[in-house]
């Protein structure tokens, strides 16, 4: 063999094996690093709170990632189980990530705003009052600790999170406020887990339940504002492209490639109904039909906007309009 | 060779040490095994599945595995350079430091102080002290390897080198954080990047960890027990360099339908296929290397162990690659299909080549016969029984709960909810304790027998006969 020599010098041997083991290291996980697109941060996800981010640290020391994930596939009966399945913006401030890797409870990355903060409190202090099947460890002892707050201000330092210690000790001050107000819509059963000592500070639990209410709950929302806007948008607004030339002639491209199969050549009619008149099914304003295409309607139209999005949507609603005045 | 006793007395140290966490990790094993049915048996913070079973992965893998290593790696740097090693002292402060760290790892982490990134939870202190043991394992295997007076360097030297050099890069790349205190830290890398970085390392550590030495203690040990020379040389050039030129791409392979960017998903799929060539090479390597001797597999008792070893390796390789694919992927991630193939590797592959090594080396280094072949020829069965029991068990209630998950009515509604495949899970968790009480048993034994071949026995041999045999050996 020709290499035979590399066999006998020992720190060139060394040498080459890491030149051999980094190239693969380096195309799949030191490039990345630097992709912003591998890492996108969006203004709709906000880091956490001071108490979600203690809540976070007590999910991390319990090792709660050993049996949960957090991060919904996309795969149809994981949307069915958990919601939307999990985008890479969501993670932006985790650190560390805590995907996991195995289920031995379900997947967490939905839970935030799905139970009332009381189930929780029940759920953690006892999982098998809840599910007597279930084989989680229970909590109570979180509930008997009191929230270590003394690294916090350091810690969201360290975190990035983008604010300073006096903030971190307004939320502190709110969220105290807030978990033992007897307004609290949970404190009955807090107090039930709480015992009377700690019932006026905050608890480990408290953060973990703000903690396991967090998970999620930004990119539901957006995406609520986003369904929200464009429907409140649809009620109020008129087409931002009316009588837009270009804007119709890009609506036609994408009638074609998206509605012509139902709604036939030039709306004439097919399985959907005919749109080349002015007479719609379900109203013919600017805000109904951008409601019909964006949304859908019941019976068969789909809804168009997560493929489309607002713009283009706009767009076809002003081919729609030429063909109207084609039709009449 | 005036230092020959000596190296002896560290392999035996790293022996010994080995098999302490081993039986420290299985048995904390055992215990989650039966939280896993039982919930009550989370009788403290402390004792709570979530904390206890990184110090059950941690204690097997750093424990158990790197003493194992330690111990056979010494030993081979040493019989095929046929030169003491370099740094002796170094070598017994490794011992020392070694045994506290990780006694320090298994408290720290029952105390939840713990990274939460699998399999490198240690928090930054106690990350500190694996570099310095690493450091200190890294020069006497390079110091050794220059000094050496073989000239060339066998193929087992080119794992335990492969090993070093892969675990210092992932190792120390994985752990960077920010510490916030002495006992907590957050990593560098955020979300994606986070993840990407840690799965790169997890399956990198124990590409470098279960399997570099472990082929370095095949290729050695096999030849060795058997005096059948290797069968292709040139076969395990192939396997070393495409081994560690493919095994780095692949990390993402943990990370399938996740937000990591799909190319990288797809990169990790194609290599980790690509990964069944090299792994094949030493399985082929080692079954050739049999060819027509099979009959010492019922005349010698280490052969057993080297060859079902093997071919858990061959089984493990299989599975590994195809996990990747996406549908199964799909299928599979996330269930206990996963611990079984993990479980598999370890019980299997990892834990039979080490024991095997543990037996050849122990009466080399004594000078006596093993203590009984019979009770190690009970140590090979109730382990190959227990491991088949918990692994092939855990694999059907992997399918049974995958399925489970993504069963749906004609209406597309979900079949059933979580709790029915959690329900369905108690009978295959049952079968699986039950087959880890066996392989408890089995390394019971076998720390026995090591034990009784290993006991110092003054007098019955001169240091003089001693040397001897080490450089005919």
């Amino acid at each position: 063999m020709r290499f035979d020599g590399l066999y006998e010098k020992p720190v060139l041997f060394a040498i080459a094996a890491v030149a051999v083991l980094s190239v693969g290291t380096l195309v799949t996980t030191f490039i990345p690093l630097f992709l912003p697109s591998t890492q996108p941060v969006s203004p709709l996800i906000r880091p956490y709170t001071a108490v979600e981010a203690e809540g976070r640290d007590i999910y991390i020391r319990e090792g709660c990632n050993n049996c949960h994930t957090q991060t919904v596939r996309p795969m149809r009966t994981e949307v069915a189980r958990y919601g939307d399945y999990s985008k890479p913006e969501e993670s932006a401030w985790d650190r560390p990530f805590l995907w996991g890797s195995r289920r031995t409870g379900p997947d967490l990355a939905r839970l935030g705003g799905k139970y009332p903060d009381a189930w929780h409190y029940r759920h953690m202090a006892n999982p098998q009052a809840m599910f007597d099947r279930s084989n989680m460890p229970a909590y109570a002892w979180l509930a008997k600790s009191k929230l270590d707050t003394a690294l916090t201000a350091r810690k969201v330092t360290i975190l990035g999170y983008g604010y300073d210690g006096a903030e971190v000790a307004r939320q502190l001050a709110t969220f105290r406020q807030t978990v033992t107000a007897p307004a609290y819509p949970s404190a009955r059963v807090r107090s039930q887990v709480t015992p009377a000592a700690l019932q006026g500070e905050i608890t480990e639990l408290d953060a973990m339940v703000a903690y396991l209410q967090k998970l999620g709950r930004d990119l539901k929302a957006a995406q609520a504002t986003v369904a929200g806007s464009a429907t409140a948008e649809a009620a109020e607004t008129k087409n931002p492209y009316a009588g837009s030339r270009e804007a119709e002639e890009e609506g036609e491209k994408i009638f074609k490639e998206n509605c012509r199969s139902c709604h036939g050549e030039k709306g004439a009619g097919g399985f959907g109904p005919k749109l080349s008149t002015t007479a719609h099914k379900f109203g013919s304003s600017d805000g109904d039909l951008f409601s019909s295409v964006a949304g859908g309607r019941p019976g068969g139209m789909p809804s168009f906007l997560p493929q489309l999005g607002k713009d283009r949507v706009w767009k076809a609603v002003s081919y729609i309009r030429r063909l109207e005045r084609e039709g009449r | 060779m005036a230092n020959g006793a000596r190296s002896d007395s560290i392999v035996r140290g790293f022996a010994l040490s080995s098999v302490f966490w081993l039986l420290v990790g299985l048995g904390i094993g055992l215990w989650l095994a039966a939280e896993m049915i039982y919930p009550a048996l989370n009788l403290a913070p402390w004792l709570a599945f979530g904390r206890l079973r990184v110090v059950h992965t941690n204690g097997l893998i750093f424990g158990f595995t790197l003493a194992g290593i330690f111990a056979c790696s010494f030993y081979m740097l040493e019989k095929l350079t046929r030169t003491p090693l370099a740094f002796p002292g170094l070598a017994k402060a490794q011992l020392w430091l070694f045994n506290i760290a990780i006694a320090l790892a298994a408290l720290s982490l029952f105390a939840g102080l713990n990274t939460s990134k699998e399999y490198s939870e240690l928090e930054w202190p106690l990350d500190i002290v694996v570099v310095a043991l690493w450091v200190m394992f890294a020069a006497n295997v390079m110091g050794t390897l220059v000094k050496r007076r073989e000239k060339q360097m066998y193929v087992s030297l080119w794992f335990i080198v492969g090993c070093v050099v892969t675990v210092a890069v992932v190792y120390i790349l994985n752990n960077l954080a920010v510490p916030v205190s002495l006992t907590k830290s957050y990593s560098v890398y955020a979300g994606v990047n986070d993840a990407n970085v840690q799965w790169w390392f997890g399956h990198n550590a124990v590409a470098s960890v279960f399997t570099f030495p472990i082929l370095a203690m095949f290729y050695y040990f096999l030849p060795k027990s058997t005096g059948l020379p290797i069968y292709s040389h040139r076969l395990s050039i192939i396997a070393f360099w495409s081994l560690i030129f493919g095994y780095l791409w692949t990390g993402a392979h943990h990370l399938m339908l996740t937000p990591v960017p799909e190319w990288i998903q797809t990169v990790a799929l194609a290599f980790s296929l690509f990964l069944i060539a090299p792994s094949w090479a030493s399985v082929l390597n080692g079954f050739y290397t049999m060819n027509g001797n099979w009959d010492k597999m019922k005349s010698n008792y280490l052969v057993k162990f080297f060859i079902l070893g093997i071919t858990f390796y061959g089984l493990q390789t299989i599975q590994g690659p195809t996990q990747a694919i996406r549908a199964l992927s799909g299928h599979l991630h996330f269930t206990e299909y996963i611990p079984g193939h993990v479980h598999m590797g370890t019980m299997g592959w990892v834990t039979m080549i080490i024991s095997a090594s543990m037996y050849f080396m122990m009466t080399k280094i004594t000078g006596r016969e093993i203590h009984s072949v019979k009770l190690a020829n009970l140590h090979f069965w109730l382990i190959l029984v227990g491991q088949l029991m918990s692994t092939a068990t855990l694999w059907i209630a992997g399918i049974v709960q995958g399925a489970m998950w993504k069963a749906t009515n004609p209406d597309g509604s979900l079949m059933y909810n979580f709790l029915d495949s959690v329900a369905a899970m108690y009978p295959f968790w049952a079968v699986r304790l039950v087959g880890g009480l066996l392989y408890f048993a089995g390394i019971a034994v076998f720390a026995y027998n090591l034990y009784m071949t290993s006991r110092p026995m003054p007098g019955t041999e001169s240091p003089a006969s001693k040397a001897a045999k080490f450089q005919a050996a």
